[in-house]
């Protein structure tokens, strides 16, 4: 993962994440994408320290290739480590009519643009805004029905927990 | 030229088949939450549409030629989504958006702290996250009205313009301690919080001390107030120092119905103080009376 700005997250950092969910998110990521994260000395109310701001993108993108897997697998059961709230629920109904269609999407990120807008007073919340590039591919078994390469605007709300910055809203759009 | 024939009508058929695949679909490039609507196909058949991205997955068995119909519970989680429509070999594509209903429904407020001292300014925080009825963060700004309303009835407002879905404001707490509700509106939508507000550290501490039985000294303080006059709850502890002939002994007391008392060896020359915190008391030089 190629990633510019100050942030300077590494492959290394998710490691600590462990089992099986990275083992699968690792696997699932044949090409990496580009990350730019805008530097976030002006993002208010509250400053964000330099660790927070690795372990906050860290997280995000790591949303990104649980997200990846759950879709492509159908299996909610990973949405729990990275998610939490309605982008869980949301996302978890998405792969349950998944199974219920037979269908399998894979969403793989080209590029990540990230630009964090709003950190609130006590620390509870951070959104974040992503002009992403991606591809999606729609699998019924063994037949493709199609791709598309997609670029669109995400809006994230993370929350900190007691291991990670986890999804709680998860919004795309057109830029 | 002649070489070039073969070429040519390949690259014309290339041309026409990528034309036939991805042509014809044409969903509007947005779609309100819960709105119905319908997308109009060409040719004719039967065909399959997929619908996917991360808020919905839905498939439709379609007649080419026909429209097709969505309904108002089709499609109402926001989001980017990719559209596939597959006859046999030959497929047509699109993306659409969803996005938000236009009418805010529920509010997600976060205020903190849930406990502070009085008068600290900014020291109260409301966030608001604004969302629609189908939990869609509702991205079109809003004028959320903040009121920080305490137990006298006196009450602070403030308003706050969204962005992106989410306003916040920061408020003084009141002079008076007391549970105070802090309530973010829009729109007829409505969220309450209780922020409870205590007493600040204690201002000042002034102590007494009469002779008690057994040549021991009664020392007490008045009640113990913050600086805005409101009691310092019980179980703050004032702290009883007595110094005579270079040795200090000192006496943990909490409060108790917002006084503290104690007794202390009755040596005549003795000085005796009481603090609080950082706060000092007055002293007294004990000569029996």
């Amino acid at each position: 993962m190629k990633v510019t700005g100050k942030i300077t997250g590494k492959w290394a950092a998710l490691l600590p994440v462990g089992g099986a969910i990275l083992t699968a998110v690792l696997l699932s990521a044949s090409t990496e994408p580009t990350v730019r994260v805008a530097p976030m000395d002006s993002v208010g109310p509250r400053s964000i320290e330099p660790q927070t701001q690795s372990s906050l993108i860290r997280d995000y993108l790591l949303a990104w290739q649980t997200m990846n897997v759950a879709l492509t697998q159908n299996r909610p059961d990973l949405l729990d480590a990275v998610f939490v709230g309605k982008a869980k629920e949301k996302l978890a109904e998405t792969v349950r009519e998944q199974q219920s269609l037979g269908i399998e999407t894979s969403y793989l990120p080209r590029s990540h643009d990230i630009k964090v807008v709003f950190y609130s007073p006590e620390g509870l919340s951070i959104q974040l805004l992503d002009e992403v590039e991606y591809d999606v591919n729609v699998r019924k078994g063994e037949q493709s029905l199609g791709s598309e390469h997609v670029r669109a605007r995400y809006i994230a709300v993370l929350s900190p927990t007691e291991t990670r910055w986890k999804v709680r809203v998860f919004q795309g759009g057109t830029p | 030229m002649k070489k070039q024939i073969p070429f040519l009508c390949a690259f014309v058929m290339l041309l026409a088949h990528i034309g036939a695949a991805q042509s014809e679909l044409r969903f509007p490039p947005k779609v309100e939450a819960g709105a119905a609507f319908s997308v109009p196909t060409s040719g004719s058949g039967e065909a399959t549409l997929y619908i996917v991205g991360p808020g919905d997955a839905l498939q439709r068995r379609v007649q080419l030629g026909e429209k097709i119909s969505f309904g108002a519970d089709d499609l109402h989680n926001a989001g980017h989504y990719v559209a596939i429509l597959g006859a046999g070999s030959s497929s047509q594509s699109a993306q659409f958006d969803v996005i938000p209903s236009q009418q805010p429904a529920s509010l997600s407020f976060l205020a903190k702290p849930s406990r502070l001292a009085v008068n600290r300014e900014n020291g109260i925080s409301g966030v608001a996250y604004i969302f629609d009825i189908f939990g869609n963060l509702v991205l079109k700004p809003e004028d959320v009205s903040f009121q920080l309303a305490d137990a006298t009835g006196g009450a602070q407002s403030r308003s706050s313009t969204s962005h992106d879905g989410v306003a916040f404001v920061q408020m003084n707490s009141a002079p008076k301690a007391g549970a105070a509700h802090f309530q973010a509106s829009l729109a007829g939508v409505h969220a309450t919080r209780v922020v409870e507000q205590v007493p600040g550290d204690p201002c000042s501490i002034r102590m007494t001390a009469h002779p008690a039985p057994n040549q021991r000294v009664l020392l007490q303080t008045d009640p113990v107030r913050d600086c805005s006059g409101n009691p310092v709850p019980d179980g703050t502890i004032v702290t009883f120092t007595e110094t005579y002939e270079g040795r200090a002994s000192t006496v943990d007391v909490p409060l108790k119905r917002g006084v503290a008392q104690t007794e202390l060896p009755a040596e005549n020359g003795a000085v005796i103080s009481a603090a609080a915190g950082v706060v000092l008391g007055n002293e007294i030089r004990w000569s029996g009376r």
